[in-house]
């Protein structure tokens, strides 16, 4: 390193230059994984927070959108809570409709129909358990726009006034939609078309319905089970028994609207970055090695090692690289902090520190490459004057 | 009784070969492949005393560089043997491979090289700790002292200037401490002067002469100037690769 480090204080002009370029890289990187995350949170964290180990959707459901497409009936629920390793099995309705608050506030919401007592039932960071079947309980996130407890919001076309009485512990969006959690029987009665207009749903109303059916079944599988650890042939085992395609957690995130196509472009570009930052570092220690060819001649000639030169050339690299990601990253986060609170942006520590370990080591990579010419300099080019 | 003798042998051995210098039996050096192969070495024999200056004139292309590279394990010769302070270089090389030829090198050859080469980034102190650094175990080489070698050059003064702050005898003379700092038995020198004014060849080769003759180090100098040839102990000339004295 002896070299190494006079070398980078010595041409710090040209090193700051490469450092600014990696420095950008790395802000870039750290917005991104921002956006990324918080599209995730965005589109499944309703899913996400939920203590659920797979979801049962009508059998043959497509797999995009399949929590509005999927249609579920009360024996397919009775035979999934039949199922060895199951712990818990409640059926759960899912539709997304528009609505208006009573101060006029125009809103999207992704109805969650939920057994109130079933082991779904949200945390709260407000407000009370569901119970009333009028009462909904909606996403955290809404407060911000001004809802509040006793807010009354009146869903579009049906007509039927729903009453605000608590709120979720935490951002419960799905498909970029608030979630708003209510009874299964208000749920179905919505479904069933037989909702009151201009009005809050009665429990006689809701005693009087007819309608067994729900969008999915929610399973939580009991702890260290196959099933609890999305083994597929648990769940096919399931599946067949009830006549149903299951998705663990994770896969249905999948199944949640723009959530594939998202999350694939943001992971393109990210690994496009990587790419174009380990080349842009290999090229620069390519023309920084060529540039250096005689002195390093000479310093092959004086008996330096290849390897010597080698270990000296890559640790030039890695404090080049980690200074500057570490700097990039750092500016990345201040910037994150400042973003409006809208976007949907949220910044981890796991990717973020993920994501500088890939570029420092891809980085490091193309740098490798560019320094490895060292073991092909000729020490005899070192006489003369020029060979 | 054993032990001293075999005490005083080793001392006798160490001292032969320090005085054995750099010794070339019958080197041919062939360079290029095919059709296009050039003889640059024809079977020269060269034989350089520990503590004399050697100087090596004669045209360009005549094959002095390829002399040096031969004598300092830059190129290995495709004839003929090459023995320096006493080690055959090609069992050096059949030991070791290049990693065993670049120890040698740092640790008994020293090279002073055109315009001193000196490294950019690395002030005049700075290359002679790394040249020492490089022949010696870490740890070891935070006691190095570089100034007395600076000094004994005439360039005491400038050791935190870098080599762009630095005129050419200036680097030139730098060069030389660096060369000097692993206490070589073979100094290696191509075309130092080729930058200089006259008054400051003079000066470089005196300096090179002195150095050789106090540390008892064999000394091989290529140039083209024939004016600062009375400050070497001989003078040989090389001819389309063919080694002939000029002046014993
Ligand atoms: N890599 C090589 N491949 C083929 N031929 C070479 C190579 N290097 C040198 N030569 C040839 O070998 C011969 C000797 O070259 P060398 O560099 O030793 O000459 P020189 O006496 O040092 O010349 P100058 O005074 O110009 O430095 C020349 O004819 C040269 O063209
Ligand atoms: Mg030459």
């Amino acid at each position: 390193m002896f070299l190494a480090l006079r070398e980078l204080a010595f041409a710090r002009g040209r090193f700051s230059l490469m450092g600014v370029v990696i420095a950008l890289i790395a802000v870039l990187m750290v917005l991104l994984s921002g956006l990324s995350a918080g599209l995730v949170n965005d589109g499944v964290s309703g899913l996400k927070s939920m203590p659920v180990t797979s979801f049962a959707f009508d059998e043959g459901t497509k797999a995009d959108n399949a929590f509005s497409r999927s249609i579920v009936d009360d024996e397919q629920i009775a035979a999934w809570k039949e199922q060895p390793d199951v712990a818990t099995a409640s059926p759960m309705g899912a539709s997304i409709m528009n609505a208006e608050t009573d101060q006029g506030l125009q809103v999207d919401l992704t109805l969650f129909g939920i057994e109130p007592d079933s082991f779904l039932a949200p945390e709260l960071s407000a407000g009370s358990a569901l119970g009333a079947p009028g009462g909904i309980i909606v996403s955290e996130t809404l407060r911000g726009e001004g809802l509040e407890l006793g807010s009354v919001i009146t869903l579009d076309q049906v007509g039927t006034e729903l009453e605000v009485i608590g709120f979720t512990d935490g951002q419960a969006t799905f498909g970029h939609v608030d979630v708003a959690y209510l009874p299964l029987g208000t749920w179905q009665l919505i479904a069933a078309g037989e909702a009151p207009d201009g009005a809050a749903p009665t429990a006689e109303q809701l005693a009087a319905l007819d309608f067994e059916y729900a969008s999915v079944v929610a399973i939580e599988a009991v702890d260290g089970s196959p099933l609890a650890k999305g083994d597929a042939d648990a769940l096919a085992a399931g599946d067949s028994a009830a006549g149903t395609t299951s998705m663990t957690l994770e896969q249905s995130f999948n199944a949640s609207p723009g959530y594939q196509a998202e999350t694939l472009t943001l992971s393109m570009i990210q690994w496009f970055l990587y790419a174009i930052g380990a080349l842009v570092v290999g090229a620069f220690f390519t023309v920084w090695t060529i540039q250096r060819g005689h002195e390093l001649a000479v310093l092959r000639a004086m008996g330096a090692s290849a390897r010597y030169l080698l270990r000296d050339g890559l640790a030039q690299a890695a404090i080049l690289l980690v200074t500057f990601t570490a700097l990039g990253a750092a500016i990345g986060v201040g910037l994150g902090a400042l973003m409006p609170a809208g976007m949907p942006f949220s910044l981890e520590a796991g990717p973020i520190a993920l994501a500088s370990t890939i570029t420092i080591s891809l980085g490091l990579v193309g740098a490798a490459i560019a320094v490895l010419r060292v073991t092909r300099i000729e020490p005899i080019s070192a006489l003369g004057g020029t060979r | 009784m054993t032990n001293t003798t075999t005490a005083s042998t080793t001392l006798d051995t160490a001292a032969e070969t320090r005085h054995q210098g750099l010794h070339l039996q019958d080197v041919t050096l062939e360079l290029g492949d095919g059709e296009g192969t050039v003889r640059a070495l024809d079977q020269v024999n060269l034989e350089v005393n520990a503590g004399e200056l050697v100087a090596i004139i004669g045209p360009s292309g005549a094959g002095k560089s390829s002399l040096l590279a031969v004598a300092g394990a830059l190129a290995s010769p495709t004839a003929g043997d090459v023995r320096v302070l006493g080690r055959d270089l090609a069992a050096v090389r059949s030991d070791g491979g290049q990693g065993a030829l670049a120890r040698f090198r740092r640790e008994h050859l020293g090279f002073v090289f055109q315009s001193g080469n000196l490294i950019p980034a690395l002030t005049s102190a700075d290359q002679l700790r790394l040249a020492y650094r490089l022949a010696h175990r870490r740890g070891r080489t935070r006691t190095f002292d570089p100034s007395p070698f600076l000094e004994s050059v005439g360039m005491g003064h400038r050791a935190d200037s870098r080599p762009g702050q630095l005129s050419g005898g200036e680097r030139q003379r730098v060069g030389i401490a660096r060369a000097l700092v692993n206490a070589p038995g073979v100094l290696l020198v191509d075309e130092p002067t080729a930058a200089l004014d006259r008054q400051r060849s003079q000066d470089i080769v005196k300096l090179l002469a002195e150095q050789c003759h106090e540390k008892s180090i064999a000394g091989v100098m290529v140039t083209h100037d024939h004016e600062i040839l009375p400050c070497c102990d001989r003078v040989l000339e090389m001819v389309d690769g063919q080694l002939t004295p000029v002046r014993e």
